[in-house]
């Protein structure tokens, strides 16, 4: 039976599912992928391929046999590498035998996170905007959303005073992706320490997707994690797709305390059994080679970023400069466009792709998100196709 | 490595204007930066990658690893200096193992390099002895694929 058919039978969908409005730019892919010789600033995802030796270290691990499942939290050499790096990197502590799961990428984590506290009507705090799954994925778990605004005038900052606004008795946890998708926001040092007190003033748990931790430009990552107090009450996830270019693996982890991690590995345990052995075979030698591989795409990054932003100056968009992770977010108010009509406009007349910014919720409008995670000469011709589509 | 020869490594024909952009430097600036390196002898010169095998050109490249006495004054260096001058060679490397000199040379075939070896390089003073083999096929040059891959496809829009 086809899913349009549902008027015959009401009751057929959950409820909390039909609650999720039907995905913003789901049209728009549909378009997108029908056309030919599209120049993609769309994409959420490193343009370049997975570093060889990552690469063959999952060939050479197949020749050997690796074809099984692995124990549910995931092998216990990969999370004995994350936590030595976590450890190295941004100081965060986390027993490998009992406070570490590898998951299905982050996607998978951020699943498992929000189920194992959320009770029906929990209220979940984020930032808006964000990444696309956050809302979804607390109606999933009969938890209510609650989106707190951010602004490019204020830097995408989520102030105290707009969390102390909307922070009531039902709010239990506090969800963070820092640096930020779409937005390129990232903490500094006393942010992260203004977010920490928040949650401890309130008691609340924080779950902090730190997906893109490795691509910072301008200051080394913060981990509000990492503050005193926050480690019993702070599940961190983290994993392979980013700083890696590795989104194809589908490899991910949870960080918590033992009940936390019990918690989440319940859920785990019956609808994943584990990740693929393969990737985490790949992830093991990810860890081993961390800087080289991470640098060079990052320079590559900080070079285009700079690129992007000196020519959306140029023609005359305003946009804060990202700090983080690989998306510039420009205003494209002063064309009198939507965000949704800028983005189909660009693409019917130009053949450029970038996401409307209410993709990313309703404070997204707008805006439209431009990867720069595609090659130098995709962003130039971008660029001069945006000019003329601006200009005429 | 600073970042503007990293550019100018990975594309010798980037823009002024461009780079600027990439680096937070006005066009002007990155002029004069690149003079200096042209003038202070960092950047030796501009050439384009050429996948030479295409091309049915009459030419063969050999590589071929030279033993050399080094001498008392000088060690290596007046040899090395000696053969590069010779047209026909295009790279020279001094080498660490069972051999000292490494260089490419080309000519037109087989018996043109043959001939380079016996009479111009074997005779030099100080070689006492040298191997040559013949390259075959190019699959990779300065970091440059010489057949690029079919990429696997991706999506166009994700978020
Ligand atoms: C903020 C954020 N979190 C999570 C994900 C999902 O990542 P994964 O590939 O690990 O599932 C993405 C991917 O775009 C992201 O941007």
């Amino acid at each position: 039976m086809h899913m349009n058919d549902s008027k015959l039978r009401p009751n057929l969908l959950a409820q909390q599912l039909q609650a999720v409005p039907r995905s913003g730019i789901r049209d728009f892919f549909e378009i997108v992928s029908t056309m030919q010789d599209v120049i993609s600033l769309g994409i959420g995802e490193p343009d370049f391929d997975a570093p060889w030796h990552i690469r063959e270290a999952s060939v050479f691990a197949l020749e050997r046999g690796a074809t099984s499942y692995t124990s549910n939290l995931g092998l216990l050499s990969l999370r004995q590498d994350i936590a030595r790096y976590l450890q190295d990197t941004m100081g965060l502590s986390y027993a490998p035998d009992t406070e570490i799961l590898i998951s299905v990428g982050v996607s998978e984590a951020l699943d498992l996170a929000i189920r194992a506290i959320c009770n029906p009507g929990d209220e979940i705090m984020y930032h808006e905007p964000c990444y696309v799954s956050y809302g979804p994925l607390i109606q999933f778990a009969h938890g209510v959303p609650v989106p707190v605004p951010t602004s490019m005038e204020n830097e995408f900052r989520l102030t105290r005073e707009a969390l102390e606004a909307r922070v009531t008795p039902r709010t239990k946890a506090l969800l963070l992706n820092y640096p930020n998708n779409p937005t390129g926001a990232a903490l500094g040092p006393e942010e992260a320490k203004d977010l920490a007190d928040f949650v401890l003033a309130h008691d609340l748990i924080l779950i902090t997707d730190e997906i893109y931790a490795e691509l910072t430009y301008d200051q080394s990552h913060v981990s509000v994690a990492a503050f005193p107090g926050m480690h019993e009450r702070t599940i961190f996830l983290h994993g392979f797709s980013k700083a890696w270019a590795m989104t194809g693996f589908r490899l991910g982890y949870a960080c918590a305390p033992p009940e936390l991690t019990d918690a989440m590995m319940k859920i785990h345990q019956y609808t994943m059994l584990c990740a693929p052995i393969l990737s985490q075979e790949a992830a093991r030698e990810a860890l081993r080679r961390v800087d080289e591989d991470v640098e060079v795409m990052k320079s590559e990054y900080r070079k285009r970023r700079n690129f992007l932003l000196n020519s959306f100056a140029e023609i005359g968009l305003p946009c804060f400069m990202p700090r983080g992770a690989f998306y510039a977010f420009p205003c494209i108010e002063k064309t009198g466009l939507t965000a949704k009509e800028f983005a189909f406009g660009l693409l019917e007349q130009e053949k450029v792709a970038c996401v409307p910014g209410t993709a990313f919720g309703p404070s997204g409008e707008g805006f439209v998100r431009c990867a720069y995670a595609t090659s130098l000469d995709a962003i130039k011709e971008a660029i001069q196709r945006m000019a003329r589509f601006i200009g005429g | 490595m600073d970042e503007l020869l990293k550019i100018l490594k990975g594309n010798a024909l980037e823009s002024a204007e461009n780079i600027g952009k990439m680096l937070g430097l006005s066009t002007d600036e990155v002029r004069t930066r690149i003079a200096e390196y042209e003038k202070n002898g960092v950047i030796r010169g501009y050439q384009a990658i050429v996948n030479e095998d295409v091309l049915k050109m009459d030419r063969v490249t050999a590589v071929i690893e030279v033993r050399v006495s080094p001498e008392r004054e000088g060690g290596f260096n007046r040899i090395a200096d000696r053969i590069s001058k010779f047209d026909e060679v295009q790279s020279v490397y001094l080498m660490s193992g069972d051999f000292d000199l490494l260089l490419f040379v080309v000519g037109r075939d087989l018996k043109e390099v043959a001939f380079f070896v016996s009479e111009k390089l074997a005779t030099i003073e100080g070689v006492h002895g040298t191997a040559t083999h013949f390259m075959l096929k190019t699959y990779k040059h300065h970091g440059v694929f010489m057949e690029t891959p079919d990429a696997y496809e991706r999506l166009k829009v994700t978020p």
